[in-house]
């Protein structure tokens, strides 16, 4: 036996020894930390009842055969729970290997959002985006170009996790090589359905919601690829009417054309994009009503957009006790009044 | 002069004699008794895999010594199908899912050393030992 060994045997004797003369709590106390000690040290549960006995036959003057012997069988059953403790510990330490690979992975995936803040004299704009795992299916983008035009979109890959969120990368890089951007929500759509369609599998597709907002003639320009309808919010009437386009999801089929609406977005109209994840949080088993998303914005008219989108995701996210089922992305572009 | 014993898988009685055996030798040995039990374990689920996949094989043990050192050495040797993917039988929670038997990952942990030969269609040999500490 090595030194490690001699003192758990010493540690055991004495704790046996004395359970066995007061047959105290305070012992089984001692016993109950002990284990802790004895899993810290990597001891198997076969171990266990070999020190056990070999420690008992050593304070008792004699035991009757059978219950030495009945300590094989004993030993035979811990070797498997033995086992079973020790797949558990490589599995546990290659799920810490995975995490943490993950967690690299998610970090790369954050860098493909926009960040910066936007900033802008006639328009106000917030974002809130958490994945449900640790990596996203969905996907959101705005960007300013030099006329002031402002583009916005929220896509959602069907699925998620791992693979949804690679597809989700894929949104970026292919946005990335568009130029011209800010004018035309359909053709937008059409150029990113082509891409998709080429690049994933045939059971995976993508929703996405793409618009602009001009300046000028204080225009909004959209188009859906059968994405989750937003909302448009009238402030003359305070009134929010469903956002909704034509046009089938992305990767489907090569030729897809996606028709483009537009409307004049007047001072404190806003406009929500969203995915799923927003509308199909559930509250006490079941999904919240289209109608209260709209009414905890209406609550919150007087706030900045930012602020709007971060206390509903919080409300939201308490009411589901924090556990996200999918991705969740809300966004918000009001017109300043 | 070294011992060397075989048995021939080929039932659920050829699996307890091989345990039996591999028992034997390893009290002979100076094996403590947790040893004992998992180098008996050990065999246990080599002549299962025989039997469960293969239908008959042998089992060989033996005593074996390498520079001062003493031991026991497991040669599970099978003419059935082979293994097709080594690596996988070798990851934790592949054969084991569900709960059920050590699998050959648990075998590894039993013993000191581990060497799996297998080719499709030709059989499927391993080796273990186990060092008397």
């Amino acid at each position: 036996m090595d030194d490690m060994q001699v003192s758990m045997y010493q540690l055991y004797k004495n704790m046996l020894t004395s359970y066995l003369q007061n047959k105290s709590e305070h012992a089984l106390y001692h016993a109950q930390q002990f284990s802790k000690q004895m899993m810290e040290q990597d001891m198997s549960p076969e171990e266990t009842v070999s020190l056990h006995l070999s420690v008992f036959q050593d304070i008792a003057d004699e035991l009757p055969e059978e219950v030495t012997d009945s300590f094989d069988l004993l030993l035979e059953v811990m070797i498997g729970y033995g086992l079973a403790y020790r797949e558990h510990q490589s599995l546990r330490d290659r799920q810490q290997e995975l995490e943490s690979e993950l967690n690299v992975a998610a970090q790369m995936q954050r860098t493909l959002l926009p960040d910066a803040g936007i900033n802008l004299d006639e328009v106000d704009f917030g974002v809130v985006s958490v994945p449900a795992g640790k990596m996203s299916g969905d996907y959101y983008h705005y960007d300013l170009d030099d006329e002031g035009n402002l583009a916005i979109a929220v896509a959602d890959v069907i699925g998620k996790g791992v693979p949804a969120a690679m597809s989700m990368s894929m949104i970026k890089y292919a946005m990335d090589t568009l130029t011209d951007k800010q004018m035309q929500p359909g053709y937008v759509l059409e150029s990113l359905n082509r891409v998709v369609e080429r690049n994933i599998d045939d059971d995976m597709f993508i929703t996405m919601m793409y618009g602009v907002y001009h300046p000028k003639n204080s225009h909004f320009y959209f188009a859906s690829a059968g994405h989750e309808p937003g909302f448009f919010y009238q402030s003359a009437g305070d009134t929010f009417t469903d956002l909704e386009g034509r046009g089938l999801v992305l990767g489907v089929s090569p030729r897809m054309t996606y028709k483009e609406y537009d409307f004049p977005l007047e001072d404190g109209d806003m406009v929500v994009f969203l995915s799923d994840g927003v509308t199909e949080s559930r509250v006490d088993g079941e999904f919240i009503e289209r109608d209260q998303i709209t009414n905890m914005i209406r609550e919150r008219l007087d706030l900045p957009a930012q602020e709007i989108v971060d206390e509903i995701y919080q409300q939201l996210e308490k009411a589901q006790e924090f556990q996200l089922r999918d991705d969740f992305t809300l966004m918000i572009l009001r017109r300043k009044v | 002069m070294q011992v060397q014993t075989h048995v021939d898988i080929n039932s659920e009685w050829g699996i307890v004699a091989a345990r039996q055996a591999g028992r034997k030798l390893a009290r002979e040995i100076g094996f403590g008794s947790v040893d004992q039990a998992r180098i008996t374990t050990a065999i246990s689920e080599l002549a299962r895999n025989i039997y469960l996949y293969a239908n008959q094989g042998q089992i060989k043990i033996e005593e074996v010594a390498d520079s001062g050192k003493r031991g026991m050495k497991i040669i599970a040797s099978d003419e059935g199908p082979g293994i097709k993917d080594v690596r996988r039988v070798m990851e934790d929670g592949f054969t084991t899912s569900g709960g059920l038997g050590a699998g050959l990952p648990g075998v590894k942990r039993l013993m000191d050393e581990f060497i799996i030969d297998s080719e499709m269609d030709e059989g499927t040999i391993i080796t273990a030992i186990k060092w008397l500490r």
